[in-house]
């Protein structure tokens, strides 16, 4: 089996994969990162978002030997120790989550918005939110969540 | 009301593990040992199998065992229950077919599981499933109801004629047919209420596990309710006793009903995993999910409603088809019945009622509770017809409603359909949300909308719910076969610290941070000092789940019963200790004291002294301070309410864009305003989907073209308005906590909401229905053809 090597969250690590192993597939079986998700099989639910070199991806739809020697993100390494992410804080001020599932995705997807409209409107947010689905909140409390998280950002 | 008591929009406790990617779903758990199962799952929607081969499949890499329901029969293991019964009118019981775990003779759906093939990775199993061939003799399926009942249909069961599994009634008959002799006016609609696929973010997935040593099972299964599956599948499935089988749903990612239900998978690989015996792991995928998970709604029905010349309501007739699928589920048969025959009468004080629904087998997925159940599908039918009436006689839509619903000096409010409403104020909500919707400046807003060549319309929709379904023995005379109470424990720990066990279960509910407040507020403890837990029949001792609201409105209550048990039982203690008479003892923000005196306990010291007890009554009383409690509702709750939709429809492309959608709802007290705008938010958007966006089609051969994400429209953040939603309450008074409850609101009230906004927007063009969902490409049809 061929050796796959990038950098997640920060730390170097190294693997022997089946080359059909995909990237979320990496991150839970292999490193135990429980927290980016799977929600559908035809890359539509955005459960899986991690950021790949600064962007973000949906992780089901990558190979993990695609991103060889990148540098990958997940949910986990997003808290600074006990201090939540100001994206994170904003998503639990306005009650952005209900059960969760779709959160991790929706977190990371968010960030990377931020990354390049530091100030999204709320039509942007919306149409940013495209790739990824949520079944509990309506959006209406994400999208709050979002607005917020890149005010909090801009700090 | 303390900083973390009842009324508090305190922000969840749970929500810090979900941000930080550390929730725990099933999937996210491994068993030491551990194997994986891929179920091998009919392609066709009705098939005899002649014979299932797996010795090539049994040979590939990594295949440990296989099993088929040849095997499951051999060993006897029984068929999937149905835990309500439901009567004909004629008094016998509906046709309860065999649901074997795994197919024996036929398949009855595509997606009935055939063989689980067990191997040590998941690839493996997947692949080695592939090579199993089975022998199908493809049968004509039975997918369109009124096909399925004709005389020459192909039969889902052998010995269901007709596919009918019942014909049930309900209401006054003569009643309402003479008072539709008498009407002046009768108006009538068909109405067809669109199957929907529930699709919670997180797929159904389970992890069994058998320990030879004590003959004990642990099941980790994506449940609403851990208990229920304990009872179903082990007295009935797999004769496993209580004491030996323990059922785990931690982390569970969403479930809209679709996982109260006990399913197949569960009783498979628990059986399986006695055989292998190792743990063994089974996770959805998406496409299985569509084919797999209960789907929702699908009632075909015609209604009538007679009118006197003023418009007062007299009488209304319901006939429904209800398509149940190919298998009865959990609840699948108490959906079109009590959960929506029993609501006819809405808020409306319409004197004589008859509904009767025919309940059909089809070559479909099951279809059993979907976010309302029954109740939306009821809901949908009155409040389209309601508006239809007012524009046949030509009376405002307000006027109607207001002219014939029951007035607040009305309660308690018996209905011809069997329930008895406690208590409401219909008008009140109608008032709030007409101004918050600005009703009275839309013909404003419709004039501006004409001058840019848009089609504006507004649509209201006053609705009744039922909530927790009680008391337990009248659940039992409709055909429940359980109760339906809840239970708790409250743990107070030495140091005055809490642990709570409820029998509800939280999957995106909140639970950890809403009955956390209720015991802060009941012992004037701050939050942080008491833990909820959940989901585990090994914790918790036992409970009836979360489905129809119940959670707060039954599960609430047993929490502050066990809580009041607590407190009686420290009095008691602080009587002894500070030598005063009980009747003397106050116990008000976490504080005991001898009223009119200085002398006083905090609520820490006295659980200490209930671990510690060497100044304690023991004669009379036991040391500890832990009490359990059993709480049954003395009826069920109505949430009411009205939601407002406005639309603007863009002719040209059929393109609509809800403006301004406005729900007041009445949920009776509210525990946490920021989760319960949160949870009508969501079911809004579910409702709003229902109509405009989400709709199952089967093909005339039962294959599912609306299989995955790519075919079946789920609501995206860019399809949904903002939601100005707010409450509007009478407390409640089934209840000692007066809460009514506040899952399902917004996913009853809103789709004729929509409906009727669409409809009056285009009433001018000559457009007098359309059906779920109203697609854009739906819309500008209706367009053309007017
Ligand atoms: S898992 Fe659904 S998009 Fe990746
Ligand atoms: S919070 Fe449950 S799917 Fe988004």
């Amino acid at each position: 089996m061929p050796t796959v090597s990038m950098t997640v969250n920060g730390k170097s690590v190294s693997a022997e994969v089946e080359p059909r192993t995909l990237l979320v597939q990496y991150l839970r079986e292999h490193l135990g990162l429980t927290g980016t998700h799977v929600g559908c099989d035809t890359s539509q639910c955005g459960a899986c978002v991690v950021h790949v070199n600064g962007e973000s991806a949906k992780s089901c739809t990558i190979l993990a030997m695609q991103v060889e020697g990148a540098d990958v993100a997940t949910i986990e390494g997003l808290a600074d120790g006990d201090t939540l992410h100001p994206m994170q804080e904003a998503f639990r001020e306005n009650h952005g989550l209900q059960c969760g599932f779709c959160t991790p995705g929706v977190v990371m997807s968010a960030l990377d918005l931020v990354r390049t409209n530091a100030d999204p409107s709320e039509r942007e947010v919306r149409e940013w939110l495209e790739g990824n689905l949520c079944r509990c909140t309506g959006y209406h409390n994400i999208v709050k969540s979002i607005l917020a998280g890149a005010k909090a950002m801009q700090g | 009301m303390s900083e973390t008591g009842i009324g508090a929009a305190v922000r969840r406790v749970e929500d810090k593990r979900f941000l930080t990617g550390r929730g725990k779903y099933i999937d996210d758990i491994d068993q030491r040992g551990q194997l994986y199962a891929w179920m091998l799952r009919s392609p066709h929607a009705h098939a005899r199998i002649n014979g299932v081969d797996t010795a090539t499949a049994s040979q590939a890499p990594g295949v440990v065992a296989i099993f088929t329901g040849a095997d499951m029969a051999a060993d006897e293991v029984g068929g999937i229950p149905c835990a309500w019964q439901i009567h004909n009118k004629d008094g016998s019981p509906m046709h309860e077919p065999p649901h074997p775990p795994l197919a024996v003779d036929k398949v009855r759906h595509v997606g009935d599981q055939v063989a689980v093939v067990i191997a040590e990775t998941k690839a493996q199993a997947r692949d080695a499933a592939e090579l199993i061939a089975v022998d199908y003799d493809v049968l004509p399926a039975a997918i369109d109801m009124d096909l399925a009942l004709a005389d020459n249909a192909s039969l889902v069961h052998d010995d269901v004629p007709n596919n009918l599994c019942f014909d049930w009634e309900i209401g006054d008959k003569d009643a309402t047919e003479a008072a539709f002799a008498k009407a002046d006016h009768v108006v009538s609609i068909d109405i067809v209420n669109n199957r929907l696929i529930p699709n919670a973010m997180e797929p159904r997935a389970a992890i069994a596990q058998y320990e030879p040593s004590n003959g004990n099972y642990t099941l980790h299964t994506t449940t609403q309710n851990p208990h229920v599956i304990r009872l179903l599948m082990g007295a009935f499935v797999l004769q496993i006793p209580e004491h030996k089988l323990r059922i785990i749903a931690p982390d569970v990612g969403g479930g809209f009903g679709s996982k109260i239900f006990h399913y197949a998978e569960e009783a498979i690989l628990t059986w399986a995993s006695a055989k292998v015996p190792q743990p063994i792991k089974w996770t959805a995928e998406r496409s299985e999910s569509f084919i797999t998970d209960a789907h929702g709604r699908d009632h075909e029905t015609h209604a009538e409603l007679a009118m006197d010349k003023g418009g007062n309501f007299l009488g209304l007739r319901v006939s429904t088809k209800a398509n149940i699928g190919a298998y009865l589920s959990t609840f699948g048969a108490a959906v079109p019945t009590y959960l929506h025959g029993t609501l006819m009468a809405g808020v409306y004080t319409t004197p004589a009622i008859y509904c009767e629904v025919k309940t059909v087998f089809t070559n479909t997925v099951p279809v059993d509770a979907y976010r309302g159940a029954g109740r939306p599908e009821c809901t949908y039918l009155l409040e389209r017809l309601v508006t239809k009436a007012a524009r046949e006689i030509g009376m405002d839509p307000v006027e109607i409603r207001q002219k014939n619903m029951i007035q607040p000096d009305q309660f308690p409010y018996q209905t011809p359909v069997a329930l008895e409403y406690d208590v409401g104020n219909y008008p009140a909500s109608l008032d709030t949300a007409l101004q918050a919707s600005d009703y009275a400046g839309f013909e404003k807003r419709r004039a501006e909308s004409e001058s840019n060549d848009k089609r504006r319309g507004i649509g209201i929709s006053t609705y009744i719910e039922a909530c927790g379904i009680a008391p337990s023995a009248v659940a039992g005379a409709l055909g429940a076969r359980a109760g339906l109470y809840e239970s708790a424990q409250v743990r107070v720990h030495p140091t005055g610290s809490v642990t709570v066990y409820t029998g509800s279960h939280s999957h995106g509910q909140g639970h950890e941070t809403t009955f956390a407040q209720l015991v802060s507020e009941s012992f004037g403890i701050p939050i942080e000092q008491v833990e909820i837990k959940h989901g585990d029949t090994g914790e918790v001792q036992f409970g009836m789940g979360t489905y129809g609201s119940r959670s707060i409105a039954v599960g609430g209550p047993a929490i502050l019963k066990a809580c009041n048990k607590i407190i009686d039982k420290a009095t008691k203690i602080v009587a002894h200790i500070l030598e005063a008479s009980e009747s003397d003892i106050e116990f008000k923000d976490g504080k005991f004291t001898v009223s009119g005196t200085d002398r006083e306990m905090a609520f820490a010291e006295v659980s200490l002294a209930a671990y510690v007890p060497h100044n304690y009554p023991i004669e009379e009383l036991e040391p500890g301070l832990d009490e359990n409690a059993f709480y049954d509702p003395l009826n069920f709750s109505y949430p009411a309410g009205c939601h407002i939709c406005e639309v603007e429809i863009d002719p040209e492309t059929g393109d609509v864009d809800i403006t301004n959608f406005t729900a007041v709802d009445d949920v009776g007290r509210v525990i946490n305003p920021m989760i319960v705008e949160g949870q009508v938010h969501g079911g809004l958007a579910q409702g709003i989907g229902q109509a405009l966006l989400e709709g199952c089609v089967y093909d005339d051969s039962g294959q599912l073209l609306t299989g995955s994400y790519m075919d079946y429209t789920m609501p995206r953040a860019d399809n949904l308005p903002n939601l100005n939603v707010g409450t509007q309450s009478v407390l409640g008074a089934s209840n000692p906590l007066e809460v009514k409850g506040v899952g399902e609101v917004g996913a009853i009230g809103s789709p004729p909401a929509v409906i009727n906004a669409i409809l009056d927007a285009l009433a001018p063009l000559g457009v007098d229905d359309i059906s779920m969902p109203a697609t854009s490409a739906k819309v500008w049809q209706a367009i053309q053809n007017a």
